[in-house]
């Protein structure tokens, strides 16, 4: 690949074309030297993770009912450096920092459990399972934060229908990876490893609950949740697990991790909703990430967050108090 | 105040008690330099300057509201045990000039805790005065971190030479103690905020340094007195 040896060749060597980062952000780069901050400014953005920088994975813009919110999509920098992801760490700037050396390949997601087809799937043909969406969602967090995000995946429905649940699955539970050797955070007894979430079925069958192999276009980065992951958008971010290698169905109510931690601050719906405060964080409102200013007051937070028309039926007759 | 017991003990104890004073009054000699007050001062002012630069430049991250608040109140602890380490350390090392800082260090410490008070109410609660009341009434952690800045309060407006003057110098002294309140109060504080994340790495080593500065000055009340 390397055209230095011939002096005749009229390609650049590849160490002088302008890194396609430090081009993307040219932009913000002249705004920073206008305002005489550069210097003190640098280590910021030149820590910030880019888009650019992971193989593609485009997806085609999805037609499903509430798929593509006109909010405006997160910043990439700040969705790619923003995480809580406590496998590599409990500081949201911890897992863009740990996860570089995360092996996503070879990887295989077991399936397991009450269904007519367990099994092991490979990365590669889960990749191939169905047709690559892009579903742009809200992603609030029980923190009181929330963000915009092009996802690249399909409906988890997809790959539930190959397996066949039998009569007997009435919940599907999602274990994600615990490697000590990849992962540093698992020395901490923050939570009890390997980090476990759970649906029930007709919310894991919901077309909206996805499993997402990227964003932006591109193949997902280690820190938020490579080389898949599920996205629920209706619920709280801790619901949808990163980089998921066990999908499990099973016929009673599974513990996650979170239930395990604190039950009474987290419940096995989890749910957004503005009308049950979490002890620490008040639901009400929301700060969007990137876009509310630092003295913008925070935005309403939605009942299901925003996705009450395509999900609310689902809950139809519970108390979302008492089942939070 | 009485005699310093760590010097008392020391000969007893066969330490060679020169070389230490010898050490104490180098230390003791730049602490009552005329610069040491507005280097400390200048140096208390960095973590303020640094959050002002980043706030300005956005250069705090993807959440800049949430770094201000967390970075005030973890600079309000820091300042805290800086305050309450000025007596032990004098005694520890013989340091007694270190005395004249305290009072700047602890208003330092107020003036954090409020800037981390500002900062939530104005970046969170967005200055809305009834969902500020309503959200210290509601959340256990937020009443804390309140009684902890408010108890802060007497004790920033009773600083001032005039104030120990008007009081006298036992009652002034009675009323500052209640700074020990404070500290567990913040420990607190911070602990109720991380246990919904059940993370305690960093509330430990607070309140491992808090128990230390505490726990001496217990000790020292109740120990008896060598040479008393």
């Amino acid at each position: 690949m390397s055209t230095a040896k011939n002096p005749a060749h009229p390609f650049p060597v590849a160490s002088e074309i302008t890194p396609r980062a430090v081009y993307h952000d040219r932009r913000r780069l002249l705004q920073g030297l206008a305002a005489g901050a550069a210097l003190a400014t640098a280590p910021a953005w030149a820590q910030a993770p880019q888009p650019g920088r992971l193989a593609a994975l485009p997806g085609a813009r999805s037609a499903l009912a509430g798929a593509v919110t006109m909010d405006k999509p997160t910043a990439y920098a700040d969705t790619a450096s923003y995480n809580n992801f406590y496998e590599f760490g409990t500081d949201k700037a911890d897992p863009v920092r740990a996860a570089g050396a995360l092996k996503t390949r070879p990887w295989t997601v077991q399936v397991e459990g009450e269904v007519r087809k367990p099994g092991t799937w490979d990365i590669e043909r889960l990749l191939k399972l169905g047709a690559m969406e892009e579903r742009i969602y809200r992603l609030r967090c029980v923190e009181g934060w929330s963000m915009v995000i092009p996802w690249v995946g399909y409906s988890l429905a997809e790959l539930i229908r190959q397996v066949e649940p039998t009569g007997s699955a009435k919940f599907v539970q999602f274990v994600t990876l615990a490697d000590r050797a990849q992962m540093p955070g698992l020395s901490s007894s923050v939570l009890d490893w390997p980090y476990v979430e759970g649906l029930r079925l007709d919310e894991a069958l919901h077309p909206l609950t996805m499993l997402a192999f990227g964003m932006y276009g591109e193949v997902l980065p280690n820190q938020n949740g490579a080389p898949l992951r599920l996205v629920v958008p209706w619920k709280y971010g801790f619901k949808s697990g990163k980089s998921i290698v066990k999908i499990r169905f099973v016929e009673k109510q599974p513990k996650t991790s979170w239930e395990t931690a604190a039950s009474s601050e987290y419940g096995f719906y989890s749910n957004v909703n503005p009308n049950v405060d979490h002890p620490r964080w008040s639901q009400a409102t929301e700060r969007r990430i990137g876009e509310d200013g630092l003295f913008a007051r925070k935005r309403p937070t939605l009942m299901f967050n925003g996705y009450e028309p395509q999900v609310g039926q689902l809950y139809a007759g519970m108390d979302l108090k008492r089942f939070f | 105040m009485p005699s310093d017991g760590g010097d008392a003990l020391a000969p007893r104890l066969g330490h060679p008690a020169a070389p230490r004073a010898a050490r104490g009054l180098s230390v003791n000699a730049l602490l009552v330099r005329r610069a040491t007050k507005p280097l400390l001062f200048a140096a208390a002012l960095l973590p303020f300057g640094w959050l002002l630069h980043g706030a300005i430049f956005d250069a705090l991250g993807a959440n800049p509201a949430e770094e201000l608040i967390r970075a005030t109140g973890d600079w309000t602890l820091r300042f805290l045990c800086l305050t309450l380490a000025v007596t032990p350390l004098r005694h520890w090392t013989g340091w007694h000039a270190l005395a004249r800082l305290r009072r700047m260090l602890g208003l330092f410490t107020f003036f954090y805790g409020v800037l981390h008070f500002l900062c939530f109410a104005w970046l969170d609660m967005g200055l809305d005065i009834d969902a500020i009341v309503r959200d210290i009434g509601k959340r256990p952690f937020i009443l804390v971190g309140t009684a902890a800045l408010l108890l802060m309060l007497p004790l920033a407006a009773t600083s001032f030479d005039r104030a120990i003057r008007a009081l006298g110098a036992r009652r002034w002294r009675a009323l500052h103690r209640s700074v020990y309140a404070t500290a567990l109060l913040a420990v607190l504080h911070f602990f109720w905020m991380r246990a919904g994340k059940n993370d305690f790495a960093e509330v430990a080593v607070y309140a491992a340094i808090l128990a230390t500065l505490l726990g001496w000055r217990l000790w020292r009340h109740f120990a008896p007195r060598p040479g008393a």
